[in-house]
């Protein structure tokens, strides 16, 4: 063994630094085309930025245009989708992870919510619609049944049409299988010997789950979450297939109401060709990455906070 | 599933139980599987109350599978099966009909690995009794005082019962598990080889536990080390190839076995 010829060490060190600029490269380049997106876009919206933008309605001028109506919306769509996505997501993944049998069905459902996350959003659109808006088309040309009056937060009309009841159901179809699948995975990764030690003690399944599982998952479950509702403020083609308004003149009063989104109002100006339109929808895009962005840091901080006292 | 066997009788079993000490768990004709493969095969043996016994053997010979049964921790495993007679206290533990929350009560585990939970040391000790009962605080704090200083822990930790149990050394960590298991009053602790993840300092310390528990609870522990077995136990059996080859006083078994598998084994020969 000894009489086999060395790999010259000069050739190594080669290869190591060929490859570390490669890498380097890769990452530079990635960097590099979100800068000059993020610069291009500040440097076309920034003069546009005020607080009169923030608190204006839309406008056929684009001086005194605002997002008022947009911001506020995708506030109360996200705020649905979370109530609705999170414990239907995080009860789903519990099932899955500490109740259901290994089997072929669960193993065939597993699979299959996996493959839903890869399913186009606008697809999830479509079904919100038939499902949510339409409800299948149950009394289609007969008036709504109402329940509650319109002064009501909770005023209900069945269906749904393109309430911002029906937009934020649809984005919950949409991020389910995300917060499903990341809350297996956090779940997954809670130490089975926790498990047996709850278990060993007298724990019921659920006094386990709910007392050892899911505090210790939790820093992971919320993470997922947060970075699920990111993905949700930032969709536009199921909202569009809803049939959002494209001019929307007042905030939301209750789930019935009309209403439209960030992104939606992003799409709208960036399509006209006057191009004081094209500075505000950048300006629009730039509350919306900082929205976004502040999403990302508190999912960080939450992981951060939550996970310090377990170690 | 399983039959009341008072007056089984085998004539192979080399147990005589300690004198007259009463029965606390008590095995006749006990098989134990999983899937097709028989890891139990007909054991018959009697551990008495507030005594230390040894399961002895080697790797993969049914010793940690069979303490498993006696508080159904099995039944987290899906191909595990039984049959045969398994009581505590002269109660069927296999029957289907048995709760095993209460079961698991009464039948404190300590594993292999300490495993705290990821939450303050009182808030570890206090869980079992949270589960079964509704103290009043005042309660739970003797509770959770009188369960640490029983696991000769009090003293270490006294100072610091809302910090993290994760903080604590290993043979700390293993201690606050064996107070964790004895905080909710069982009568008997099965231990899995508890100190084979601990230094040698550690694992005195949790011997010496042993010692001083078995006036209040009857205890079973699975090791892999001889030397502890002599050290800590009453009674010890020797398990091998899932059949249980002989069963008596320590001294007895370390000295002067009856069987050749049991006088390799203890002397070293193999295992």
């Amino acid at each position: 063994m000894t009489d086999a010829p060395h790999v010259p060490v000069a050739r190594r060190l080669l290869a190591n630094r060929m490859f570390l600029a490669a890498c380097v490269l890769c990452t530079g380049l990635a960097v590099c085309v979100l800068a000059v997106l993020i610069v291009s876009i500040v440097l076309d919206g920034v003069h546009r930025l005020s607080p009169d933008f923030i608190t204006n309605f839309a406008s056929r001028k684009p001086d005194l245009a605002g997002i008022r109506a947009p911001l506020v919306g995708s506030i109360w769509v996200c705020a649905i989708c979370a109530l609705t996505a999170l414990p239907v997501g995080v009860g789903t993944a519990i099932y899955l992870e500490e109740f259901a049998k290994r089997g072929r069905l669960t193993e065939f459902i597993r699979i299959n919510i996996s493959n839903l996350s890869g399913v186009p959003s606008i697809v999830y659109g479509i079904i919100g619609l038939t499902a949510f808006s339409r409800f299948f088309g149950w009394r289609s040309g007969a008036e709504p049944i109402e329940f509650g009056s319109p002064e009501s937060l909770l005023y209900l009309r069945l269906p749904f049409g393109s309430s911002v009841l029906a937009g934020g159901l649809t984005l919950a179809l949409v991020v389910l299988p995300i917060v499903i699948v990341a809350s297996q995975e956090a779940i997954r990764a809670v130490p089975n010997s926790l498990r047996q030690g709850a278990l060993a003690l007298g724990s019921t399944r659920w006094q386990m789950v709910w007392r050892i599982t899911l505090p210790a998952s939790l820093p992971m479950v919320m993470t997922g979450a947060i970075l699920a509702m990111s993905r949700a403020i930032g969709e536009a083609a199921p909202i569009l297939v809803l049939g959002a308004p494209l001019l929307v003149l007042e905030t939301p009063a209750n789930l019935m109401s009309e209403f439209t989104v960030l992104p939606m109002q992003i799409f709208n100006w960036a399509g006209r060709a006057k191009a004081s339109f094209q500075e505000i929808a950048a300006a629009a895009i730039i509350v919306q990455l900082t929205v976004l962005m502040s999403f990302n840091a508190l999912a960080i901080l939450v992981r951060q906070r939550l996970q310090a006292p377990l170690q | 599933m399983t039959t009341m066997t008072s007056t089984h009788t085998n004539p192979t079993t080399a147990t005589t139980p300690g004198a007259d000490a009463p029965i606390s768990i008590r095995a006749a004709g006990f098989d134990g599987f999983y899937g097709s493969f028989q890891a139990l095969k007909s054991i018959s043996l009697d551990i008495p109350r507030n005594q230390v016994t040894a399961f002895i053997g080697p790797s993969g010979c049914g010793k940690s599978t069979f303490l498993r049964w006696m508080n159904r921790m099995n039944d987290t495993i899906a191909s595990a099966r039984a049959s045969g007679t398994l009581t505590l206290d002269g109660e069927d533990i296999l029957a289907r009909s048995v709760d095993v929350v209460d079961l698991r009560r009464r039948v404190g585990m300590v594993f292999q690995r300490p495993n705290p939970f990821p939450k303050s040391i009182f808030d570890n000790v206090a869980f079992g009794p949270r589960l079964h009962w509704r103290h009043s605080r005042a309660d739970l704090e003797d509770l959770v005082e009188q369960s640490l200083r029983s696991a000769a822990l009090w003293n270490e930790v006294k100072d610091r019962l809302h910090a993290s149990a994760l903080g604590l050394s290993g043979g700390q960590q293993q201690r606050l598990c064996i107070a964790r298991a004895i905080a909710g009053g069982p009568e008997v602790l099965l231990m899995d080889e508890p100190c084979s993840a601990l230094d040698p300092k550690s694992t005195a310390s949790v011997e010496d536990l042993i010692r001083q528990l078995r006036t209040a609870y009857t205890i079973v522990i699975v090791t892999h080390n001889m030397q502890q077995a002599s050290r800590v136990s009453d009674r010890t059996a020797f398990f091998f190839e899932g059949s249980l080859i002989e069963a008596g006083q320590t001294e007895t078994l370390f000295t002067n076995p009856k069987s050749k598998q049991t006088e390799d084994y203890v002397t070293g020969r193999f295992g």
